[in-house]
Parts: structure tokens; sequence; C-alpha cells
């Protein structure tokens, strides 16, 4: 008898099942030629069937041979439990199921001698969160009316740029007492309090990306919303960079620099300022770690994009050649600050971290002033690829780290001088507005997010380690490939209006936050109009504790 | 709803006439207390108008320790005025023991000392003062400063006219500039010091209404100066925003009302000057104020003004004649002490503008 081989891979090792009704199914082929991951597959099964010819029973037994579809037990193979199979199947006769005795961090590491990775998010942190525990909760009523959301005006502006404390502004008084400006002061966008946050054209498809550019297009240009996106890592097309349009674009330089000789050649044919240029030191998702653009992404134009080979495409975790704060700010900010005559904006990107507050100190305090943003990305942050354990294992989260920077700049009377973003799985329940507000009133000026901008797009992702595929090019929605034939199963100009659709919806809730504080401008540090129904969250945040 | 009243006369004016502007105004919570600044003093105070004069309520420990700063700082007693206090049971009033009204000359290290240098002294004793009579509320130093008395006491403020003797005018104690309030707040602690108007370095301010960046005001306030304390009420945000505009930044008063209620973006782009108030809005984020609110304000050359939040959303009216200007929150108040004026010259403030009156009772209206 041959040994049972424990050790191959099964179906239940893995983390996703086929759950698969061969009476309901027709063997039409539809999932098998949607699931990008090849995750299920024809096959054979061999069917004993007794059956009788006679008026008695007289049993007889015939073999058949049945096609089936079947999941593949492969460790590269996997189902992501991305449910496409279940979406086309017109007989609903297979799905996925997640697998709670799933074996696969352990057989994965074992079988290929490395960990295994993914794109997406944090899966391993699912209970409640921070911010759920917050409610608006000083309303006004009698002696501070609240306001008409629907028939009052809002000034729903956040600034992006270095903000000089008024006695440094350049003021002299003219005779009339009316101030004239004499000297210069850094550049200040006032921009929609929302960014899409840093997505590049290589972990998006260029549909996707493309999608989004006309969403933000569209939000400024004919619906008013001065809505701003972040390029990410690794340039974006020349056609754009010498359009009008890039004035609603914040370029990105990380440390790979990807991206930027494109840039700096297309700068004098350029008709329009960038709205800022964000410098990434960190992400929340994967703090520590560098970019990371699998070979399998790296398509033609990627390549001609990035400058770059077909090849695994990894940003150091560190700029290199700096090596200290102050370095960063006098070499690299200076420098970005000078290519652009000093007229856009220069803001920094870190992820959340114990040290946060030490960094932030360090750039309120520099006396240049000029770093005109502190981008603060927390553990829930999502990502185009990264090792697991960095997902699951690293980084911060977002709320108390903001909080302890706002009130860092508070305990130094610098609020505002340095605007706060804030990121990391904001949205994660479907409602920005409800987050971005409570954020503002924690003292962030803004906020930015990306994985919620993949949601709107139709990502069949979740936080509860669904598909999160994204680092494999194989996205079954055509969000995060390259692969001309996946992309194509998204049509950029719904992504488009479902994203215009999500932020106007945004913008009412928003309203509809600010108007029972009786407020027409954002809230920024208004943290007495938070309640905690928990008392460590309300301690730590210092808000009113409420039960 | 806090009213609040103000009167800026050519001649010098009784309190009496800020309890009648007060008094026809009064609901609800409205007579739990009676506070006034009289600025540009007359009657026994006229002569001593160029030396800092301190108003004080206290105990008897109070008393000593007042005494004992001051003369350590070296100030030197030269006049004093102690109110006949009418101690009559039945008054609704939480009376201290003492009210000093007491003018110093400057320590005579200060003989040739600058304004400025003046200036500070006077406004590190009153702190020091503050600061050592805190505890057991030993006693409340409300203002300490040239030409400038203060009054706050908690109660009906008709007993407390009664008891401090000001139903009944005289010449003696006058001024030609009274901002008063009768009321207490009701968002936190019965304190005197919440009780508008409130003072610091020459400029006083009173306001109705609810500061809603309250928290964000005072965050911002508390690293700004070192005169920036107490926020025992929401509306002592906008006296030290006053100050830090006009005194410590030196920018004239209309810049006032850009900071406070910055014009929508969709405005200020409009605007020649948008540079600056962009600017300005920028570096003042956290002196906005965004919540329903009445301002009064004076100046430390007695000018008077008043302005709104920027939804109207608390009333105000001057009302004038030929010499005197009133202003009232309601103007039932200004009907009682200008009764034969003509309404019709009656000033409603809209949501963007400043009424300034200046010494010569000239009236202004600027447009933010």
């Amino acid at each position: 008898m041959e040994t049972v081989k424990i050790n191959d891979i099964a179906c239940n090792d893995l983390p996703w099942k086929i759950k698969y009704h061969p009476e309901r199914c027709t063997l039409c082929g539809s999932c098998i030629a949607a699931c990008t991951f090849d995750a299920i597959g024809p096959k054979m099964e061999r069917r004993r069937i007794t059956f009788t010819e006679s008026a008695t029973p007289e049993p007889k037994t015939r073999f058949t041979a049945q096609p089936v579809i079947a999941q593949q037990n492969s460790i590269k193979n996997f189902c992501r439990g991305c449910g496409v199979c279940e979406r086309v199947c017109p007989n609903s006769a297979i799905s996925s199921e997640r697998n709670p005795d799933s074996r696969f961090n352990v057989v994965y590491a074992t079988a290929t001698g490395t960990g295994p990775k993914r794109g997406g998010r944090n899966n391993l942190e699912v209970q409640a969160r921070s911010l759920d525990t917050l409610r608006v909760g000083r309303i006004s009523q009698m002696t501070d009316p609240s306001l008409d959301a629907q028939r009052h005006s809002f000034d729903c502006l956040a600034p992006l740029g270095r903000i000089l404390p008024a006695g440094a502004l350049p003021f002299e008084q003219g005779a009339d007492g009316k101030l004239i400006q004499n000297g210069q002061t850094p550049p200040v966008r006032w921009i929609y309090p929302v960014i899409i946050g840093d997505m590049s054209i290589g972990a998006l498809s260029w549909r996707m990306w493309e999608a989004v550019a006309m969403a933000v297009a569209y939000l400024n240009e004919e619906c008013g919303l001065p809505v701003r996106m972040c390029s990410g890592e690794g340039g974006m097309p020349v056609r754009l960079l010498k359009s009008k349009y890039l004035k609603y674009m914040i370029l990105q330089i990380a440390s790979g620099h990807f991206g930027w000789n494109r840039i700096i050649q297309a700068m004098p044919h350029m008709v329009e300022d960038p709205a800022g240029v964000l410098i990434k030191i960190g992400q929340g998702a994967k703090p520590g770690d560098g970019g990371l653009l699998m070979a399998a992404k790296v398509a033609e134009h990627i390549q001609a994009i990035r400058g770059v080979p077909k090849a695994d495409l990894l940003s150091p975790p560190n700029h290199q050649g700096l090596y200290s704060i102050e370095e960063s700010v006098q070499k690299m900010f200076l420098s970005f600050n000078a290519a652009f005559k000093f007229r856009v904006p220069v803001a920094i990107k870190v992820a959340a971290s114990a040290t946060s507050v030490s960094v932030f100190n360090n750039l309120v305090r520099d006396p240049y002033n000029i770093v005109g943003g502190f981008f603060l990305d927390g553990i829930d942050g999502g990502t185009g690829a990264a090792h697991d354990i960095s997902l699951d294992h690293t980084g911060h989260p977002i709320v108390s780290k903001l909080r302890d920077c706002y009130l860092a700049a508070v305990a130094q009377g610098r609020q505002g001088q340095i605007p706060l973003w804030a990121a990391g799985g904001l949205g994660k329940t479907g409602n920005l507005a409800a987050d971005a507000f409570k954020m503002m009133c924690l003292g962030a000026n803004g906020v930015f997010t990306g994985k919620l901008i993949l949601q709107m797009a139709g990502c069949l992702g979740n936080d509860h380690s669904r598909c999160n595929a994204c680092n494999t090019g194989l996205c079954p929605v055509g969000i995060t490939t390259q692969q001309p034939v996946l992309v194509k199963r998204l049509d950029p100009e719904r992504v488009a209006e479902n994203i215009v659709n999500y932020f106007l919806a945004m913008d009412v809730e928003l309203r509809k936050l600010m108007a029972p504080i009786g407020n027409s401008s954002l809230p920024v540090g208004r943290s007495d109009c938070l309640v905690s129904s928990d008392k460590a969250v309300a301690d730590r945040l210092q808000v009113q504790y409420v039960c | 709803m806090c009213r609040i009243g103000a009167i800026k006369s050519r001649h010098y004016v009784h309190p009496s006439q800020a309890l009648l502007l007060m008094q026809s105004q009064q609901k609800g919570h409205d007579n739990s207390g009676f506070a006034m600044v009289m600025q540009d003093l007359g009657g026994i105070f006229e002569n001593y108008k160029h030396l800092p004069t301190l108003s004080l309520a206290c105990t008897d420990e109070g008393l000593q320790i007042a005494k004992t700063i001051l003369d350590t700082r070296g100030f030197r007693l030269v006049h004093e005025w102690v109110p006949q206090t009418n101690r009559q049971p039945g008054l609704d009033i939480q009376a201290m023991p003492h009210y000093v009204f007491q003018t110093f000359d400057y320590p005579e290290a200060y003989a040739d000392a600058s304004q400025q240098a003046k200036e500070e002294l006077l406004l590190d004793t009153r702190l020091e003062l503050r600061r050592d009579m805190e505890d057991d509320c030993k006693g409340f130093a409300y203002s300490f400063w040239p030409d400038v008395v203060t009054l706050k006491e908690i109660g009906d403020p008709r007993d407390i006219g009664t008891f401090f003797n000001i139903w009944q005018a005289d010449d003696k104690f006058t001024a030609r500039v009274i901002t008063a309030q009768c009321r207490q707040n009701t968002n936190y602690a019965i304190v005197r010091y919440a009780a508008h108007p409130f003072f610091l370095q020459g400029y006083t301010a009173l306001a109705n209404g609810e500061n809603t960046f309250y928290q964000k005001n005072k965050e911002f306030q508390q690293s700004l100066h070192r005169g920036y304390v107490g926020f025992e009420s929401d509306s002592q945000c906008f006296l030290y925003t006053l100050h830090h505009i006009h005194h410590e930044l030196g920018w004239s008063l209309p810049y006032y009302k850009h900071v406070i209620t910055p014009l929508p973006f969709e405005d200020v782009v409009k605007r020649e000057d948008q540079q600056q108030l962009l600017a300005m809005r920028q570096s003042l984020a956290h002196l906005e104020i965004n919540g329903p609110n009445t301002i009064i304000g004076v100046l430390p050359n007695n000018t008077m003004f008043t302005c709104c939040d920027a939804k109207k959303l608390r009333p105000v009216v001057v009302g004038r004649d030929e010499d005197t200007v009133v202003l009232s929150s309601e103007v039932c108040g200004i009907n009682e002490i200008l009764p034969n004026r003509n309404w019709e010259t009656d000033i409603y403030p809209n949501e963007r503008e400043i009424v300034v009156i200046d010494n010569n009772l000239e009236v202004q209206r600027w447009k933010q």
C-alpha cells in the first residue's frame, strides 16, 4: 500500500477552498477562463455508478469519467478567494470559502524557503477601530445653532505648504494701515482635504491610473472640488506632465527615484506647476521597507516611463545618501523647492512610528521653513506588494500618532505650520467622510486615501485576507495588473464616474458633520466635539469619555 | 444668550446708565452677575489718568498678599477709593470682603522707563497678583492699568447695583467709556474671572454667543503670550486675539475681522490683497471663530468697535445722539438711556463689517 503523501500540498492547507456543485455545473468554462490565478482547472474524476436493469434489484456497477472543475493543489496557484468564479458562473455552481484551518503560512515557507508576499493590506488586525469608538458628541443646539448642511456655505479647504507664523510674515504697514507684502512666503495651496494617495502607474494598471486622473480632472473642472492626486513613485506619462492637468497632480519621489529622469526632462515644457512634490520616506503598510514592483508587472510601458528593464523593481528602504533629518531638509527639500523655483510645496510622507513626533518636531523647527506638509501613514494603509510579515507585523496605528504630532505642535504653539495629513485605513468601513472628519478634529489638516479608491473601482480585496493579490500582476478586476487582457476588464469611465460620485457624496457627508457642530470651516483641532465610548481611547486621545 | 452693552460719550457717564442699559434686556440666566469696565475715567479718578489703578476684590488674606506684592515691586499708593457698600440682608450677591480701587505711582526705577516697559510691568504685576491669590479664592485682580477700573460680582445685577450704591448717579464715579454685561457664564464654573468684559493691556472685549472654536483658539493662544491666561470663559479668546493682532503684530483693526471671520476662499481670490489675506488665514487659522458671536471691543486709545460672526447669528445695535453712542445686544437697552435719539440712524451691523466709534464719536462702518 502506498504511503499517504502527507507532505504534499493539499487543498485544506490553503487559505481558501473551492466549493463546487457538479450537479449545477454545465461545464461552460467561464470560471476557469475568469480565474486569473489558475487556481481552478478542469479535471476528470472517476465516478462509480450503481444501477439495476431489471424490475427486481440486481445491482451492477459501472464506472464513468466525469469532467469537473477542481482546485489546484499548488503553492503557486492557490485560490485567493476573490470570488470572480462565483461572479461569472451562470448557475451558482462554484464559489470559494475561507479555510479556517489553513496551514498556508507554514507550508508556504517550508515549500519555498521564503515568506509569503501579497498586496493589499494588513489582515491581522481585525478588532474594532479606535475611530469607531469616537462620535461627534458635541452638538450645537440652543446657544450656538447648528447650521443647515444644504443651504449654508462651507469652506472645506485644507492647506498644503509651509505656513509661517504670523510674526514672520513679510508685511509692512502702509500709511492707510493696509498691509503690504514685501517679501516671499513659501507656496501654499488650498485644496480639498482628501488627497488621492500615492499609487503609481505600475502598481496600478494604466486604465486604473487614467481613471483616477480623469476623476480628479472632472472633480476640479466640473464639480468645483479642488481634489489632488499623488502620482506615486514611478513618474507619469510625459503628455500629462506637459499638460495643464499637471496642476492637479502631486509628484512623488521615493528612494528609487523611478520616473524622475522623465519628470526633469519635461520640466522646461511644463505649462503648469504641479500641485506639490511629495518625498516618500516611508509607507504605513510596510514601514522600513522599500517599494516593490514585481517583474511580472513591469510591462513595456512601465519600463518606458521609469526607464528600467523588466525586473523586480525595488526601491531601497531609505534614501541613499541621506543620513539625518537635518540633511534631508537641507539637501532634498531645498533641491526640490529650487527645482520648481520655490513655487511648489514640497512635503514629506513617513510611516507612523513610535518616533514620528521626533521627526515632526525636527521638521517643524527647521529654520528654513521649507517642509510643506507632514504626511503620516498608518499601519492600515495599503500597498501594491509586500512581504506578509511586514504587512502583518510592522507598523503603527495612525490615530494616536496623528494626535501626538498635533499635540506636539500645540505644545510649541506651532500648530498648522507644517500641515498634517493622515492616512492608513481611513474609510475602511466605507465611510471616509466620518473618518476624515474625526481625524481633522484630532488635528489633521486633511487625509489621504488609496485603498478606498480601489474599492470604488471594484477591487474585490478586503481586510479579511480576500484576494490581496496586487503583487502578482494577476488582479482579477484589472486594477493592479499590466496584462492587457486583464486590464480590459476595467472600464475606466465607469471607475472615474464611481470616484466622482463617491467624492460628491463624501462632500455632502462632510457638511452633514460640520453642520451639527455649527462650523462652516473645517474643524481642525476641535477635539472638544469628539467623545469616545472607550475610556482608554478617550484618555489616549484626550477627548471626553462617554458611556 | 448673553446680552452685552457699551456706552461711549463725550461727557462722563455714571455706571447707573450701564445698569439701566442692561436691565431692560435681562432674561433668564442674565441676572446672574454684573461686570463692567470703565475707561477714560472722570470724577475722583480724573486727576490720575496717567497712573495705574488696581481693581481688586479680595479677602483679608488677599489684601495682605496684594500689599506685599505691590510694595515689593516698589509701587507707591497715591489714591484710593473704597466703594460705600451696602451690606443689607436679603441682597442677592456673593460679596467679597474687600473691593479695592487703588491708584499707584510707578516704582522709582521706572521713572525714565519706556511706555512699553511700564506696560509690561503692569501686566506682570497683575499676573503675579492673580497667581498668588488664586488658591482658595483669596482675591481677583481684574485690571491694573491707567485710567481703567473694573467691577465684577456674582448675583442679581439690581442687587449688585444696590450693594455698590451705583444706582444713584453722581459725578464722583464716572467714565467716558463703559462696557458691561449682566451675566455669569453658563458653560463653565461660576467664577468672577469668567464675567465679561475682559481686559488686557488697554484692550477690552466682551462678547455674546458661543465660541465653538474655543478649544483651538485656546490651545493656540496659550503659547502666544504670557498674558493669555485663565480661559475661564470661551470669550476671553476674542480679547487675546484682539491683543495679538493689534498689539503684538501691530496690524490695524480691520485685520482683526479678517482673522476671526476670514472671507470665504471664493471671495478672497477676487481681491487685490488676496495674498495678504490668505497668508493671514493660513498663519492664524487657529484664531478663527466660527460660532455665533457679537464682539464689542475697546482699544487702548478708547476707540470702540463691534463686529459679528460670519453668519450673523448674534444681534447688536448701535444707537446714538450727539453726545453718546450706545451699543447693545437689544435695542430696548438703547431706548432706555437714549429715548430721544433718532432711531432711524440706528445701525444694525452685518456679518462682514466692523462699526468703529472714534473719540470724536464719529461712527464708521468698515466693510471687510
